[in-house]
């Protein structure tokens, strides 16, 4: 009574993406509450410093993408905490489809929760900083291959600390070290964007770090999320 | 240590239930047996080859329900019910049927989470009805589970035997099975 049928990968990845998104559609507030943090941290800025136009927009493209950086934290820890504490997890990992393929599923379910509403109200927030008029489209362009950068590093390191109890301190400084890359590219980028140079260097090295992370970071996480479950 | 020298073979055709007082190691066995945990020294092999090499192919071959239900609160008994039959690659529409077997018809849209905790294990059990994988292996099945769905689950587990599956469960409960039907492990608390 040996069973060996075969399976679908696409229909497994979908089936985690939908899966996702509904649980996400009915506990809103874990969608909302980053994105008000991007905000509201995005906002304190020009409240801290000052109205003054020269210096906002000198210090948009770090602040955007730090507050970026600290609000997809914030999210992680919800990628695989409440499937590790009720036991789905343990089920995905026994599951006969290869583990790469639900992570990179949970994953990209993240980004379009968390990065995806973060690209859509940074424009609004870029006005706020007096962000230099042809940056804009650098900071899209970086925010777009950048953000799912940040869902994917983080949540190896999310796989790593799931099994510890209050592990958000751990995570934070297992993970900001990873995104130190990203954030150096991406501010760089629209700051030579703001100076009407080419910044397609500096986009390409954020596509190779997204690439790179897209093929190798499932991988890790599903042997991290191993070692976790042991 | 909680084991050792254990060797065992388990054939189509077998219930073996796993005894032992609490913390004596069933869940950490069965853990082993499924692949979640590594055994500090030896191997789990299924069909002559160790797990770890055909990792997909046991895992087609395997239901595993732990401790944990793995029923998400956010969606309701059906929707819970239809992802877990799809990650295991069966039909999902028939979902709304396999839950009345487990006594869950009129609840198939309620939110798991203001179901009980018998319910949520129900949920978790309702594919056992489902299932096309010879090898079951349940970490105290019946918890929160009532009389008459004790005996249900009895008879599925016979049946499912009978037809060439295995079970291998742990429970402090008594099951009615005859003695010649069920091989029983005794683990025991080793001090060193």
């Amino acid at each position: 009574m040996i069973n060996s049928q075969s399976l679908s990968y696409k229909a497994a990845f979908l089936l985690i993406i939908k899966r996702d998104l509904t649980i996400a559609f009915r506990h809103r507030d874990d969608i909302l509450n980053p994105l008000l943090f991007f905000v509201i941290v995005v906002t304190l800025f020009p409240l801290g410093i000052g109205p003054d136009s020269t210096i906002l927009s000198r210090i948009a493209p770090g602040i955007i993408w730090v507050a970026a950086l600290l609000s997809t934290l914030l999210s992680l820890d919800r990628l695989f905490k409440s499937d590790h504490s009720d036991g789905s997890l343990e089920q995905m990992l026994l599951s006969p489809h290869p583990v790469f393929i639900l992570v990179l599923g949970k994953i990209i379910a993240h980004w379009l929760l968390t990065g995806l509403p973060l690209i859509l109200v940074a424009p609004l927030l870029a006005v706020l900083l007096h962000l230099n008029e042809n940056s804009y489209g650098a900071l899209m362009l970086t925010l777009l291959l950048g953000t799912p950068v940040l869902s994917l590093l983080g949540a190896i390191g999310v796989a790593l600390t799931v099994g510890i109890k209050k592990g958000g301190v751990l995570l934070s400084l297992l993970v900001l070290p990873l995104y130190i890359p990203v954030l150096i590219f991406a501010t760089s980028a629209i700051d030579t964007a703001a100076m009407n140079l080419p910044y397609s260097g500096q986009l390409a090295i954020i596509a190779a770090l997204f690439f790179g992370s897209l093929t190798l970071a499932p991988f890790a996480v599903s042997a991290a999320l191993k070692v976790s479950t042991n | 240590m909680l084991f050792e020298n254990l060797d065992l073979n388990i054939c189509a055709g077998d219930i073996v239930q796993i005894e032992g007082a609490n913390g004596s190691g069933k869940t950490s066995l069965l853990r082993i047996l499924a692949g979640l945990s590594l055994p500090f020294e030896g191997d789990v092999y299924f069909q002559d080859k160790p797990i770890a090499q055909i990792r997909e192919q046991f895992h087609q071959n395997l239901l595993f329900l732990g401790h944990l239900a793995g029923v998400k609160g956010e969606m309701s008994a059906q929707e819970n019910l239809e992802f877990n039959l799809a990650l295991h690659g069966l039909d999902s529409s028939s979902a709304e049927e396999t839950l009345s077997e487990v006594n869950l018809l009129g609840f198939e849209d309620a939110l798991a989470s203001h179901l009980s905790a018998g319910q949520h294990r129900r949920i978790a059990l309702a594919k056992l009805w489902q299932s096309r994988s010879p090898i079951w292996i349940l970490d105290e099945p019946f918890t929160a589970i009532d009389k008459l769905g004790v005996k249900k689950l009895e008879q599925l587990f016979l049946e499912h035997a009978n037809n060439g599956g295995c079970v291998i469960l742990t429970t402090h409960q008594d099951l009615s099975f005859d003695d010649d039907r069920i091989k029983k492990i005794t683990l025991t608390y080793q001090f060193y």
